[in-house]
């Protein structure tokens, strides 16, 4: 689906208003608009998959924790600044593992030696 | 400052803290465009930058528009790093493009140039940028620039691994977006075999194109089930170290697993027995894991292991064949359903919802009632007592409705206003559905209405009514129970208009108790009156104007409200024209037309419960069909009845100044002060014929019956046997000669309806046969004739096919064409056959087509009248009968039915203003033809004298004929 700048804006408030309500207690879905937003909490930071109503949910709720660990490993225990200084290449962690909407790759040994291989390129 | 990873862009990252030590927003928006401007000189100077000093500024333009400004410039210069041979130039220029470029830039082209080139240039990092770029883009115009480059980079041998993987998620991008654009060819064939990839990840990714490409067209790809299945087979069968890494928290590739189990419930169970048995134990396998002890206490474990046995329930619920797994997978449900992690109980009752309509597990789902109900009560999350409140209704059926009612009626006292609706709608459709005692079902909608009234949309209201209406075992503790109601000093509005209906239908039915006499039940409704919004204030008056003629004596003081200021001066133009029109129609009228204007409604006609119509439409997916379909006979009501108009939407007592087409059989001239005269539409007041029960004490029309068989038998020749015509017929068919729609016929079985139209020459007929049966009907045949050689002259009738069944409770609707050629006497017989448990049955109709339903009124003066009149004079242009009357001559009635017989009523014609004069143009195709009729009552004598005159030979004594049965 296509966005416009604007709309991803909205978005962007509309899904924060939604998922940073919850509590700790409640499930880690929520329906968002004629979909599903799978979130896990990690400190103060939330992750977010919007998905169909009929896809599976903890595989996408441990998808996201999978990639939190590639994130962890690949910063050596990775905190909120390192997201924000290396945005670019938390662009690149992301298309390692998640492609077209869906998920491109799981094993974290091999997203991770991608990820050092294109490091040593710069 | 953190880190930065590799060479870092120093300058970005003191521009990063820069703006993360701004102390407010102005400060930062002085910051960035300061960037801004400082970027936008480097741009434009002379000085050419280095691939490292564009990087840097395209990387801070791309920052600074993820902060939320807007950037106007900068894309050039990143399509200029896209042919940079470095890798990071590369990577922050397509990124840049992907994060802000839209599909529509003008730069596009030059883009799509630049990924064509990296695609076939040699370096697998740089393709797989480009394969990245046009994954997150997904542009039709890249769809149609790389449709040849990508499918070929899938399936060539010499593509690497992990660009596989890229390109066939790009693929299903592009086949999302512009599925038309990628030409099908020989990659289509090979790509089900990427499932045996020996890479896992080349797998998964395939997996999801495959899945997409299955969907549009399952039978081209079938050979992806076997492949899938031993694929699967190998993974769950393994121990997990065989797996690479492809093991997460000891679970042997769970993403994988998933991604295959989808795929196979796009096909029905597998048809090859060894791919099935396999199949079962992959599944088995899975259920079995379940019950073993975790091999980790982390959650991600469990997630992993259920997300696999979630999907692997999802496929047996899927192929819902197999009743030994169905049974296990809704056990292992159960166990979650008391689980201490809030996602898998939700995820539980989620599942178990649809388990709930597989006939094998529906009895297993019921033994959880109990955990459910609780969980109903106890969830701190609303979305899992939602779920709750879903898997009750799933899992409702005939032996647990009433506790489950029960307990949804008890927990809505407390639910959370966001469900309340849905729960109302649901408790509704279940205490319909479910009903075995109709007391039941009144109790439970009114008990809806106390405690949720203002979550009681319009259609469950309505609902009862028509419920009510349509049984008349339930009609007389209805009025009991809302007149009961009422007297709770505060009630709900949609109470008031509940009870005012039904009291104002029914109400009589307890008049006899002094505790609700009459003017208790009038005084009662009354004291609710001022509290109301117009709406239901008009709904009341309709109310009152029924007591009126349910309960004469209290006729003076209902008359006293109607002339009150406040109702015939209401602001309100509704209330202030209900007011004078119910005023005028009590004081004007006999008891005769007031006890046939305001006689009891008919019933409605069956039709999907609007309340569940509603449902579907606002939560789709919360209907399950299954179960619908299961207990739909049961849901249905027995009384399938026709009213007049069959598309009648909510009961509205009474339809002043009738909308669209008046049933004219209904006209009363009231004489209202607007000056127009307002026809009272009761919705078929035609209302139901007991069918073959003759009126009672009504020789004349006996005598009728008897002169009109004997006129239409008379000419054997016409080889119509009357005797066959089945029971009740004849009557139900002289009711339609002075109107168009209602109810032909009904039997146990069938219930037949009529409604037409005509414009001069030309008629339209629709006939409606409703199965009243809970089976369908077969071999469902009409045929109509034309008696003797009417077809080639009279009448020529075209008949619409009608379908071959009947399903049970349903209603077909058939159409005819008439045209008139020329005059005729005899209406076409119908035919209808079917079978109904194996038997034969036939029924014969008059089809209610009559020569006077081709005449349109005519208006003329007292001075051509005469003169006309005197012009038709040789003795075959006349007709005249003396005629018994069949009931007490009434003026207003005669002329409803001179109306309803489609000819005018001259005022002033004859100078006795008791005779009425009529005329009207006999529209056929041949002519037109003059008719003038005269009617002259004798109320002493209770006797008529008809004269019909027509320009035509034996028109007059047609109609003559046709007009004396309705008198």
């Amino acid at each position: 689906m296509h966005f416009g700048h604007d709309e991803k804006q909205k978005l962007i408030e509309e899904v924060h208003a939604v998922v940073t309500v919850r509590d700790a207690k409640h499930t880690n879905f929520v329906k968002f608009r004629n979909f599903k937003i799978v979130y896990r909490r990690y400190a103060g930071l939330y992750f977010c998959i919007c998905v169909d109503v009929s896809d599976n949910n903890l595989a996408y709720l441990e998808a996201i924790h999978n990639s939190i660990e590639v994130l962890n490993d690949y910063f050596h225990n990775v905190c909120e600044l390192d997201l924000i200084f290396n945005f670019h290449k938390v662009y690149s962690v992301v298309d390692e593992m998640f492609l077209a909407g869906e998920i491109r790759e799981t094993r974290q040994t091999k997203v991770l030696k991608q990820l050092l291989m294109l490091s040593s390129l710069e | 400052m953190p880190t930065v990873k590799g060479d870092g862009m120093r300058g970005l990252a003191v521009f990063i803290s820069d703006i993360r030590n701004c102390k407010s927003k102005e400060a930062e928006i002085k910051r960035i465009n300061k960037e801004l401007a400082n970027i936008r000189s480097k741009f434009k100077g002379d000085k050419t930058l280095d691939g490292y000093q564009k990087k840097k500024y395209v990387c801070k333009l791309l920052f600074i528009f993820l902060l939320g400004h807007d950037i106007d410039f900068g894309h050039m210069e990143a399509v200029n790093l896209l042919s940079s041979n470095r890798y990071t130039e590369k990577q922050i220029g397509y990124l840049f493009i992907s994060v802000l470029i839209g599909a529509n830039n003008d730069l596009m082209k030059l883009v799509i140039q630049a990924i064509r080139n990296d695609l076939a240039g040699r370096n697998p990092i740089h393709i797989t940028l480009a394969l990245q770029c046009v994954a997150n883009i997904g542009s039709r115009e890249m769809a149609e620039g790389l449709s040849v480059d990508i499918p070929k980079l899938l399936v060539s041998g010499d593509t690497i691994d992990s660009v596989k993987q890229s390109a066939a998620l790009t693929l299903l991008r592009l086949l999302r977006s512009s599925p038309d654009s990628i030409p099908m060819g020989e990659w289509m064939s090979r790509i089900i075999h990427l499932l045996n990839d020996q890479h896992m990840g080349v797998v998964t990714a395939a997996a999801s194109l495959i899945e997409n490409l299955v969907k549009k067209n399952p039978e081209e790809y079938k050979g992806c089930v076997s492949l899938a299945v031993s694929r699967l087979s190998r993974i769950v069968t393994s121990s997990y170290t065989d797996l690479q890494d492809y093991t997460y928290y000891f679970v042997p590739a769970p993403w994988l697993s998933v991604k295959l189990l989808r795929l196979l419930q796009n096909y029905p169970p597998p048809e090859d027995p060894a791919v099935k048995t396999r199949l079962s134990e992959c599944l088995e396998t899975i259920l079995n894991k379940a019950q073993e002890p975790p091999k980790s206490k982390k959650v991600q474990h469990s997630n992993a292991k259920n997300a696999v046995l979630f999907e692997a329930i999802n496929l047996i619920i899927h192929m819902d064949s197999d009743p030994n797994l169905l049974v296990r997978a809704c056990n292992q449900l159960g166990q979650f359903l008391q689980h201490r992690e809030t996602n898998l109980r939700y995820l539980a009752l989620e599942s178990m919802c649809l388990l709930a309509t597989s006939e094998f597990s529906h009895e297993a789902v019921k033994k959880h009632q109990e955990t459910v109900i609780t969980a109903l009560k106890t969830e701190r999350d609303v979305s899992v007592r939602q779920r709750a409140v879903d898997l009750l209704y799933a899992m409702c059926d005939r032996t647990n409705a009433e506790e489950i009612v029960g307990e949804m009626l008890e927990y809505l006292e407390s639910a959370d206003y966001s469900i309340r609706e849905e729960m109302v709608l649901k408790v509704a459709i279940l205490a319909e559905k479910y009903a075995v005692d109709y007391t039941w079902y009144v109790d439970v909608i009114l008990n809806l209405i106390r405690i949720a009234g203002d979550y009681v949309s319009e259609e469950v209201w309505y609902r009862v009514i028509q419920i009510v209406i349509n049984r008349d075992d339930v009609q007389g503790y209805a009025a009991k129970t809302v007149f009961e109601a009422l007297q709770a000093p505060a009630c709900h509005e949609n109470m008031v208009k509940v009870g005012g209906y039904i009291l104002g239908e029914f109400g009589n039915l307890i008049a006899g108790d002094p505790r609700s006499g009459s003017a208790v039940q009038f005084q009662l409704l009354h004291s609710k009156y001022h509290l109301c919004s117009p709406a239901t204030r008009g709904l009341l008056l309709s109310a009152y104007i029924k007591f009126i003629n349910l309960f004469p004596e209290i006729k003076h003081i209902i008359q006293d409200v109607l002339r009150s200021d406040n109702n015939m001066r209401n602001a309100d133009v509704e209330l202030q024209q209900r007011s004078i029109e119910y005023l005028q129609l009590s004081s004007i009228t006999t008891a005769d037309v007031l006890a046939t204007v305001l006689e009891e409604m008919p019933p409605f006609p069956e039709r999907e419960s609007s309340i569940l119509a509603k449902l579907k439409k606002k939560k789709p997916s919360s209907v399950p069909e299954g179960s619908e379909q299961k207990e739909t006979t049961a849901s249905k009501i027995p009384a399938v009845q026709m009213s007049n108009n069959v598309d009648i939407a909510p009961p509205t007592s009474i339809n002043l100044m009738s909308q669209g087409e008046s049933s004219t059989d209904d006209f009363v001239d009231q004489g209202s002060p607007q000056g127009g005269s307002a026809s009272v539409d009761l919705l078929g007041l035609g209302s139901p014929t007991q069918p073959t029960a003759p009126s009672v004490g009504s020789g004349g029309l006996l005598d009728m019956f008897d002169t009109l068989t004997s006129h239409s038998s008379a000419p054997a020749t016409n080889g119509i046997d009357l005797g066959g015509l089945s029971g009740g017929a004849e009557e139900a068919f002289r009711k339609f000669i002075c109107k168009n729609n209602g109810v032909l016929f009904e039997n146990d079985l069938l219930q037949i309806g009529v409604k037409s139209e005509y414009r001069e020459d030309l008629g339209r007929l629709w006939v409606f046969y409703g199965n009243k049966t809970t089976f369908q009907l077969n071999a469902f045949l009409v045929d109509v004739s034309t008696p003797g050689n009417l077809s080639e002259t009279g009448l020529s009738i075209q008949q619409k096919p009608v379908g071959g069944e009947v399903e049970a409770g349903a209603q077909v609707k058939q159409q005819f064409n008439m045209a008139c050629v020329q005059e005729f006497a005899e209406a076409p017989v119908m035919t209808i056959q079917f079978l109904y448990s194996g038997a034969q049955q036939k029924i014969s109709l008059k089809l209610p087509v009559v020569l006077n339903k081709y005449i349109t009124p005519a208006e003329m003066d007292a001075n051509t009248f005469f003169t006309r009149w005197k012009a038709l004079n040789s003795p075959s242009q006349e007709c005249q009968q003396i005629i018994k009357a069949t009931s007490p001559i009434d003026h207003e009635q005669v002329k409803a039915k001179l109306i309803g017989f489609s000819v005018s009523v001259l005022e002033k014609v004859d100078p006795n203003a008791e005779n009425f004069v009529s005329a009207g143009i006999l529209y056929t195709r041949n002519q037109q033809v003059g008719i003038l009729l005269r009617l002259e009552p004798n109320k002493q004598a209770q006797m008529y004298r008809l004269t019909v005159r027509a320009s035509r030979d034996k028109v007059a004594k047609i109609l003559c004929d046709l007009m004396q049965t309705q008198l």
